[in-house]
């Protein structure tokens, strides 16, 4: 393994080989050696796709959704890149990755990369191996890029955090969905699909959604039930017209509220109806998509977004790089199995033993500071 | 987490080629395959070659699986081997073809690249440990 094999696939890569691109990505997943080269080296490509993550329950509709928005951006003559993360067994590592028998829209199309991914057991490494699969992707010149996982955890919260606009994706009629989005996943959404919207309690679950993201964007709104009521009544009948709504909301958000006085631009989740198995309300999706992709690039957030993620992503690479480094520091003291006897044995505790073992990191810190 | 990414993980295309409705055989290989701790992608049914090699190269599996039991496989088979070839995904993918392949046919798929055929009643675990034992370095 030599630097030179990764600058060639690298070089391969940018000149639009599937191979290369595949490769790059089998690398970035397995962090097998020389992987942190390649996306050093990619860096400087990327920044030209925009990236979108779909959320949602096993079997919301995510996969045939994603199939029918790659064969809309395809439509349009764009390239889409798609990286479906399934879970793996905790016992064996062992996963099957399904999503791919629902691209039946692209089948043959090379300019769809579809890759499939699972989460291989890595303590926060799975968000890490995806933004640097987007990285592959975005440097190919994929012009869309959209992340699909199964909303189950904060590891998949994580994965998709990475893309600049989130879709989180609902099934009618399911109290316990809501019940799961109010754990957390309701926070992340910046657009709220309701698929399979022909099925009965699709209006309410749109209703209930509505809500939910008014008492979220603002703990004074029920105090205001004329406006709201009528603002989630409008959107509940009109998907289609997101955008223009949430210009009017953004107005009078302002107006509420001197706080937001002084920045107008503010982005009211949507909340749209799809049927993904037969493509209706795929066009007003990727217009409210594009609205907020429009509404990131004017109000700064798009870079804010940037910052924060590169933030983390350093943090990220950091922790586990330490973690590593006190592996092997562990190992060299007799392995974590002599501690834990001597732990049980009530000989030591595991705080006296963290930070035996950390000393002389912190100690060469230190030295350093002075 | 560092011994666990260090260790290799096998990912397996398991294929439903052409008009054969019968995958019962490929969801048993799809699930000992996942519980010999493999990542198995299942490409559903009625698959054309062209799928299946979209599918191999941008998954970069170690492994194809292409399950066939109608009786086509000198005519697809040939073709997914071809169109890896194409995409440089030949010579670093292990091949191998389970189902209903007679005698005879056998020596022409072995020279088309396919590196193993196993048909009804294999026992599991000779087919894992061939994967195992053969799945390709990669560089």
């Amino acid at each position: 393994m030599s630097r030179a094999v990764e600058s060639d696939l690298v070089e391969r890569l940018l000149d639009g080989e599937h191979r290369a691109l595949a490769r790059a990505i089998t690398k970035i997943e397995s962090q097998s050696p020389g992987y942190r080269d390649i996306v050093s080296e990619l860096h400087a490509h990327t920044g030209d796709a925009s990236v979108v993550g779909i959320t949602g329950s096993p079997g919301a509709g995510k996969s045939t959704l994603v199939d029918k928005l790659a064969k809309y951006y395809r439509d349009q003559g764009e390239t889409v890149g798609v990286i479906a993360v399934d879970p793996s067994s905790p016992y064996t590592g062992g996963a099957v990755l399904g999503d791919r028998i629902r691209m039946a829209s692209n089948v043959g199309d090379m300019d769809v990369f579809f890759r499939s991914m699972s989460a291989r057991g890595q303590l926060g490494g799975l968000s890490t191996a995806t933004a640097d699969a987007v990285k592959a992707l975005d440097a190919f010149g994929k012009d869309r890029i959209i992340i699909e996982t199964v909303g189950a955890g904060q590891n998949e919260v994580d994965v998709v955090k990475t893309a600049d606009t989130v879709v989180v994706l609902v099934q009618p009629g399911s109290g316990d969905d809501v019940q799961m989005l109010k754990a957390g996943i309701l926070e992340i959404g910046d657009v709220f699909v309701v698929n399979k919207a022909d099925m009965e309690g699709a209006s309410r679950t749109v209703a209930e959604l509505q809500e939910m993201i008014h008492l979220r964007d603002d703990p004074r709104a029920n105090l205001d039930t004329g406006h709201h009521g009528a603002a989630a009544f409008d959107d509940g009948h009109g998907g289609g017209h997101g955008g223009h709504a949430d210009a009017s909301d953004a107005e009078s958000d302002a107006e509420d509220d001197p706080a937001n006085a002084d920045e107008p631009l503010v982005w009211t989740p949507q909340v749209l109806e799809t049927v993904a198995t037969t493509g209706e309300g795929i066009d007003e999706l990727v217009e409210t998509l594009d609205d907020h992709r429009d509404y990131l690039d004017a109000s700064g957030e798009l870079d804010e977004k940037a910052r924060k993620r590169a933030g983390e992503e350093i943090r990220q690479l950091l922790r586990s790089d330490v973690n590593r480094l006190l592996e092997a520091e562990l190992d060299r003291r007799g392995g974590v199995e002599e501690f834990a006897q001597a732990v049980v044995e009530k000989e030591t505790d595991p705080y006296a033993v963290a930070e035996d073992v950390l000393e002389p990191l912190r100690e060469c810190l230190d030295d350093r500071a002075d | 987490m560092s011994a666990d990414s260090e260790q290799r993980t096998i990912r397996c295309l398991i294929a439903k080629v052409g008009l054969d409705g019968h995958d019962r055989g490929a969801h048993v290989i799809s699930r000992a395959f996942r519980d010999a701790g493999f990542e198995v992608i299942y490409s559903g049914l009625h698959r054309a070659p062209d799928e299946i090699i979209q599918a191999t190269v941008q998954e970069d599996v170690d492994v194809l699986g292409i399950s066939i039991l109608s009786g086509a496989h000198n005519t697809l088979v040939p073709k997914v081997m071809a169109g890896l070839e194409e995409y440089g995904a030949l010579d670093d993918t292990l091949v191998i073809v389970g189902g209903i392949i007679p005698e005879e046919d056998r020596p022409g798929l072995l020279e088309e690249g396919v590196d193993a055929i196993f048909g009804p009643g294999t026992p599991m675990q000779e087919t894992i440990d061939f994967v195992k034992e053969h799945a390709p370095e990669r560089p």
